[in-house]
């Protein structure tokens, strides 16, 4: 692979991720996130984990780099709880 | 003392927590050593630079031992337009000659190699432990909660990172919030050293560190450039709350730079190896919280938000470090718990930590400035462009394109009200 333009997705198949199935690290409110106008996670989520699906937010934890973005961010309180993933999951920086 | 009380319970094995962890044990403490991630650093990212002082003050020649990528050498500040790049580079072999300034560096193998040091002097080092609590007794807090499980001890170390969650759990001070950090993206690009070598004009275990602005659509931000041995950290850290009103993706904003003929130059043919990012305490002095101790428990490293960036010098581990080695001399010190947390305060102030935050306490006001991030680097790169065009026409008069450049770009008021900013911020 050379250097190219790469989607979120393609640059998350990059890094080493353990998901912990059925344990979400972070819960996010869709009723809440529906009465917000701002939606930064929309963009301020680096692995774009955050998507509007029929005018709703949708969120996908699996790929989340553990940053803390979305929590700081999110302006309604729809991210109603942000802990790190359990031990041993989440993902594991190799090279950074 | 019972057998199963530590000390002092460090958590979290970056470089602040190491540090303290190592001065701690080599004096005979008894210490645990937590991180949440599988090994050390592997939950962390930075840009990739470390101040080689902080090193040495833990204990000489300890850089020395560490796995350090490449010394900087050259010191290159690069302004961006749409096709455009004017980059100025600093070189000086003599620079930093007898103790180098600064490596680039790798957090998976940094604090790996910091983590095993403390453990050699006796430190229990214990991967894959994720602190959920602490343990209060009497309005004290006494040890750490991890799942089922309870660890006392005479002193709880926060070295857990931006996000802080146990400085928020002790009552110490409240979450980060969006103003006082920074987004940091990056990418590790696979290149082999000889090729980097070659591009970068350096030896093979000398290296570059480079920032740049132009390159985040108008976002107060900037980016990095550092080289390491067989790879390059490429990445920019944006003001997130400027970022969500702007409405673009940061990873696709990150994309377009990368793929700036200017930026493609220098990572061409490499392979993008790892995606990661991280917030960075973004606002220096006035975002350290008032408290960061209360008795049982000190706040060391980014937990407790030290960070300074005067857009030229990033600096988050040399600081981290000395906090570690603040908190520790506090500890060793102490004849009662409750002396801890007032000890540490004044090694800060003894180790010029805090004084050195003092100095840069305005600085961030210059990344307020709106023009810094598109019109000044744009304006740059076409006074480049006149000033070097040869076309067998006359010219125009130098100091009158000039100035019709600057126009162009920035009225005089922005001018002024921009002028004003930086001399008020430096």
């Amino acid at each position: 692979m050379s250097i190219k333009r790469l989607t979120p997705e393609e640059a998350l198949s990059a890094d080493k991720f353990n998901v912990d199935e059925g344990h979400p690290h972070i819960i996010v409110d869709k009723t809440i996130c529906a009465r917000c106008t701002d939606r930064a996670c929309l963009v301020i989520c680096p692995a774009r984990l955050y998507r509007l699906k029929d005018g709703q937010i949708s969120f996908e934890y699996a790929g989340c780099l553990e940053c803390g973005t979305c929590r700081v961010m999110c302006s309604e309180g729809g991210v109603t709880s942000w802990n790190y993933p359990r031990a041993t999951f989440g993902i594991t920086y190799r090279t950074s | 003392m019972a057998d199963d009380k530590f000390d002092a319970i460090v958590v979290g094995a970056g470089p602040a927590g190491s540090a303290c962890a190592y001065v701690l044990a080599r004096e005979g403490k008894n210490v645990l050593l937590l991180e949440r991630g599988d090994s050390p650093g592997s939950k962390n990212v930075s840009g990739g630079r470390l101040y080689t002082y902080a090193l040495e003050m833990v204990e000489p020649g300890m850089y020395q031992r560490a796995p350090l990528q490449r010394r900087i050498v050259r010191e290159q500040i690069m302004l961006l337009g749409e096709r455009a790049a004017t980059t100025i580079d600093y070189f000086d072999p003599k620079f930093g000659e007898n103790i180098p300034q600064s490596y680039s560096v790798v957090r998976a193998k940094l604090d790996d190699w910091f983590a095993h040091e403390a453990e050699a002097k006796g430190a229990t080092l214990a991967c894959g432990v994720l602190v959920d609590g602490l343990v209060e007794e009497n309005g004290r807090i006494v040890g750490i909660r991890s799942g089922d499980e309870e660890m006392r001890c005479d002193v709880v170390v926060a070295a857990d990172g931006i996000n802080s969650f146990l400085a928020q759990k002790a009552g110490l001070f409240s979450d980060i919030e969006g103003h006082a950090v920074g987004t940091g993206v990056k990418e590790t690009i696979e290149l082999p050293d000889s090729v980097i070598s070659a591009r970068f004009a350096v030896k093979d275990d000398e290296g570059v560190a480079r920032v740049a602005i132009g390159c985040t659509d108008g976002i107060s931000g900037g980016a990095f450039l550092y080289t390491n041995r067989g790879s390059i950290s490429l990445g920019i850290v944006f003001n997130p709350v400027q970022a969500a009103k702007h409405g673009r993706h940061i990873q696709e904003i990150f994309q377009e730079f990368k793929m700036h003929p200017a930026i493609v130059a220098l990572i061409d043919g490499g392979t993008t190896i790892e995606y990661g990012a991280h917030m960075v305490p973004e606002i220096g002095y006035r975002g350290i919280p008032e408290r960061l101790h209360r008795e049982g428990m000190v706040v060391i490293g980014d937990a407790a938000r030290f960070g300074i960036n005067t857009g030229l010098i990033i600096r988050g581990m040399d600081l981290a470090i000395v906090s570690g080695l603040a908190a520790a001399r506090a500890i060793l010190k102490a004849r009662q718990s409750n002396e801890v947390g007032p000890l540490y305060i004044n090694q800060l102030e003894e180790l010029m930590l805090l004084a050195e935050e003092r100095a840069y306490k305005n600085f961030h006001g210059i990344f307020e400035i709106p023009h810094l991030f598109r019109e000044v680097p744009k304006l740059a790169n076409e006074a480049m462009e006149f000033l070097f065009t040869v076309d067998g026409k006359v010219p125009t008069p130098m100091v009158h394109g000039l100035v019709d450049i600057v126009r162009h770009n920035l009225s005089l008021g922005q001018m002024v009200a921009d002028g004003w900013k930086v001399y008020r911020s430096i």
